[in-house]
């Protein structure tokens, strides 16, 4: 009884193929592993073996023919005593695949809707003064100190008490086993938070900026985002990749970019961009508790910003969720991180020309909050959003398309987005400042949008 | 210097030996199935067959102890099966099936199970290396005597995150095992071509980390050095680097114009070194089995690989639904 041997798939793409040569006549005996033919495709010639012992029977295709589809048969091959009266070992006769049929295309299911979580209610709850450095140190102290799974790794953050003393204190408290002083390894010690993350530990990983980032950012999106997918639900990274993000000041192009959109972009990823040291307060401490990878964008020109915080035991802010910083019925502005700054200075510009402004703090980028902006702009019927980043591919510009889509019946006017401009960030004090968003761009823009007069 | 291959009647019990027989014999038939599979187009993209290098796998399995962990690359099929892992759910995978490891979401390159502590799986290459060690941190910060196997290829060992890995695993005494799988290639690159210095075995000197060469096609050598490398990590004295000579008689995935080396090189190899026969004919001189139980076990695997194809085969593709599932716990 022989089988047939069909045209081998030697490539995910190939379709056609025809023989090169043949290495074997009827009546020759083969061997598992021996080489049957050369196999020609439009890229490659390519080798094919034999996959058990056996005699040639026939060979039904001769050489340097015409091009053929894959799974023709080109040979007969008889079993070996051996295989013989076994035909599970023949590779299945009648079986011919045509891949585009035998994949069943449904209709694309939709995408599940964010269940969100509501903030804590912070009636009758007292506040103190705290900078975003403390309010995250603290969130830090108070995750390690609630489970043992915790630690923190980074370059300078024992020892030296952080490049930006963020983790100011923690080595005391916690020593050098949960406190941990990395070389300047980025790619690798990303890439060890990533694998202790898979083996049930809970890391938070400094990056001294996100600039360097970049050194790990595979670790970041191939193993850390994807993972769990790829596993099919099996294998989880609960780890979060922190540090200051965006432009510092007079630190030229190397030292100045803000990720947001990039992280934002990765299916996996968690994006986080606090402003205030309430939020980023509570939502490192909801970051580290996350079960998946959370990148948490801060900022080093906010660390020594000042902001009430609450005065609780355990003060946690629900990721994915924005907030109305101020409520208006003008024009929605829409900005999150050091955005914000500029954003209320903006609309206390506005306020004196009458304009009222409400304003949305994202606080988290992904999952972003659709609703609450959408809702804001079925209000107002204006938006301009304000972020730091490169103007193409931004955060606004997703917003725009997101509005666009849901409330397009309400708008009144195209929406702005203000960036940063589309330049590496120059050196130079006066150009550095003309490529950073600004007050007077965003009251230009809200004024634009509104139709109003210079 | 490689050590010597082991000749000498071995000290393992007959069991032990023929069931680092059975376990080559399961990879190199399910790896043949997997070729023909692919050939029919039921597997499809990048399938890197794990042929000729049986050895290592298996012979470091049968050293490991429970709780130990394992990750690799994407020439991953004979590290899933030699940890335990289920053929059909291997084979389902790479058909791209429900009843896959990963759901069908996977695929060849990427697999895990946490019941296993098969860790993957990794097609980005050196990527599993800083993985790997970061997994053995968590033995250590957890205070377990778990050591953690991180294979590599000899490509791989070229890329510099494995250096930072060295850098910090041999700093913070991290008990993991590098395994540098040495088959000679990198895709198409021969060591000579890629590596300034051959002998990959010395490459944590500078970091002060111990290494040594073994003849990968030698079930029971891997077996030995094994124990001796995961002996002194349990010990809190790692990490250890084995370099592992060995082969690949297939394409470094199914589709290899295969210019780069003479089918005689690949020819010479097989014949002469091939680790599963050669295994097979020492056990016969030793008299540890006869020719019919060998062919009792063949049998035995190839039931084992027919049942697998056909489980891969009638699996169903993943529910349209699953496509938004696991991307967030
Ligand atoms: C970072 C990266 N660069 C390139 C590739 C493409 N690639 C896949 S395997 C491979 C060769 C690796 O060879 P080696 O480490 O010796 O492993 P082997 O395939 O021999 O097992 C290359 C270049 C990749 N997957 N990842
Ligand atoms: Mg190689």
């Amino acid at each position: 009884m022989g089988s047939k041997i069909l045209l081998p798939a030697l490539s995910p793409t190939m379709e056609v193929g025809k023989i090169a040569k043949w290495f074997v006549k009827e009546g020759d005996n083969v061997a598992s592993g021996d080489i049957l033919a050369e196999i020609e495709t439009d890229k490659a010639i390519m080798e094919f073996e034999a996959i058990s012992d056996g005699i040639v029977e026939k060979l039904l295709v001769t050489e340097n023919e015409e091009p053929i589809p894959v799974n023709s048969p080109i040979a007969i091959i008889s079993g070996d005593d051996d295989t013989s009266g076994e035909e599970e070992t023949s590779p299945d006769e009648n079986v011919t695949i045509d891949l585009k049929e035998s994949t069943t295309v449904s209709a694309v299911p939709e995408a599940p809707a964010e269940k969100l979580e509501e903030d804590l209610s912070l009636e009758n709850v007292s506040f103190k003064s705290q900078t975003v450095r403390e309010a995250l140190r603290d969130a830090m102290a108070e995750e390690m100190e609630r489970d043992e799974l915790v630690f923190l790794m980074g370059e300078e953050v024992a020892e030296y008490q952080g490049a930006y003393k963020v983790s100011q204190g923690l080595l005391d408290q916690f020593g050098f086993e949960r406190v941990i002083d990395t070389p300047i390894t980025e790619h690798g010690f990303t890439g060890l938070g990533v694998g202790a993350g898979f083996a049930g530990l809970r890391p938070i990983v400094e990056f001294m900026t996100f600039n360097f980032a970049m050194q790990a950012i595979d670790q970041i999106i191939n193993s850390a985002g994807k993972t769990l997918y790829m596993s099919g639900g099996q294998m989880n990274c609960p780890i979060v990749f922190r540090g200051p993000n965006g432009a510092a000041a007079r630190v030229a192009a190397q030292h100045s970019q803000d990720y947001a959109a990039w992280y934002s972009h990765i299916p996996g990823l968690k994006v986080i961009q606090p402003f205030s040291a309430a939020d980023a307060k509570g939502l490192l401490k909801s970051a580290i508790r996350d079960p998946n990878p959370v990148v948490f964008l801060e900022n080093e020109i906010l660390y020594n910003r000042s902001f009430d915080v609450p005065e609780l035991d355990d003060y946690t802010v629900p990721i994915g969720k924005a907030k109305i910083w101020k409520e208006g019925k003008d024009i929605t502005l829409v900005s999150f991180g050091i955005g914000m700054s500029h954003t209320l200075e903006a609309a206390r510009e506005l306020e004196n020309i009458g304009v009222d402004a409400e304003i949305i703090d994202l606080r988290t980028l992904r999952p972003l909050d659709k609703e609450t902006v959408i809702e804001s702009v079925k209000k107002t019927n204006r938006c301009v959003t304000i972020e730091e980043g490169f103007p193409v591919c931004s955060i606004g510009n997703h917003l725009s398309y997101l509005i666009m889509q849901e409330a397009f019946d309400w708008l009144d006017a195209p929406i702005i987005c203000c960036t940063g401009k589309d330049v590496p960030m120059p050196y130079a004090a006066n150009l550095e400042k003309l490529a950073l968003v600004s007050v007077t761009e965003i009251v230009q823009a809200a004024k634009s949008v509104l139709y109003l007069e210079e | 210097m490689m050590k010597k291959s082991v000749n000498s009647k071995p000290k393992e019990s007959r069991d032990e030996l023929l069931k680092l027989y059975r376990e080559m014999l399961l990879i190199r038939r399910f790896e043949e199935k997997s070729g023909q599979l692919y050939g029919m187009g039921l597997i499809g993209g990048f399938c890197h067959l794990y042929i000729g290098q049986e050895a290592v796998v298996v012979g470091l399995e049968a050293i490991a102890e429970d709780g130990d962990k394992r990750i690799t690359a994407y020439r991953d099929h004979g590290h899933m099966l030699a940890c335990g892992m289920d053929p059909n759910g291997v084979m389902a995978e790479l058909t791209g099936r429900e009843g896959g490891f990963s759901k069908g979401k996977g695929g060849s390159m990427h697999m895990f199970s946490k019941e296993k502590n098969f860790f993957g799986g990794h097609g980005i290459v050196g990527a599993q290396v800083p993985i790997g060690a970061g997994i053995a941190f968590a033995d250590k910060y957890r205070g377990n005597k778990n050591v953690t196997f991180t294979y590599f290829g000899d490509g791989a060992a070229n890329q510099g995150q494995i250096y930072e890995t060295f850098n910090m695993a041999s700093l913070w005494k991290i008990p993991v095992i590098f395994v540098i799988e040495n088959n000679q290639y990198a895709m198409g690159t021969s060591i000579k071509r890629g590596s300034s210095t051959p002998d990959l075995y010395t490459r944590g000197l500078a970091f002060g980390i111990k290494g040594e060469m073994v003849d990968g096609m030698d079930v029971l050598a891997v077996s030995k050095a094994g124990k001796k490398a995961a002996d002194i990590c349990r010990k809190g004295q790692g990490p250890y680097i084995l370099e592992m000579k060995t082969y690949r008689y297939r394409g470094h995935s199914m589709s290899d114009p295969a210019k780069y080396r003479t089918r005689e090189e690949v020819q010479q190899v097989r014949k002469q070194q091939d680790p599963i026969d050669s295994f097979r004919n020492k056990m016969l001189k030793w008299k540890i089995a006869s020719e019919d139980e060998f062919k009792n076990i063949d049998r035995d695997i190839k039931k084992i690989i027919n049942e697998a194809s056909d489980f891969a085969q009638k699996s169903p593709e993943p529910d349209a639904r699953e496509l938004y599932t696991d991307v967030y716990l």
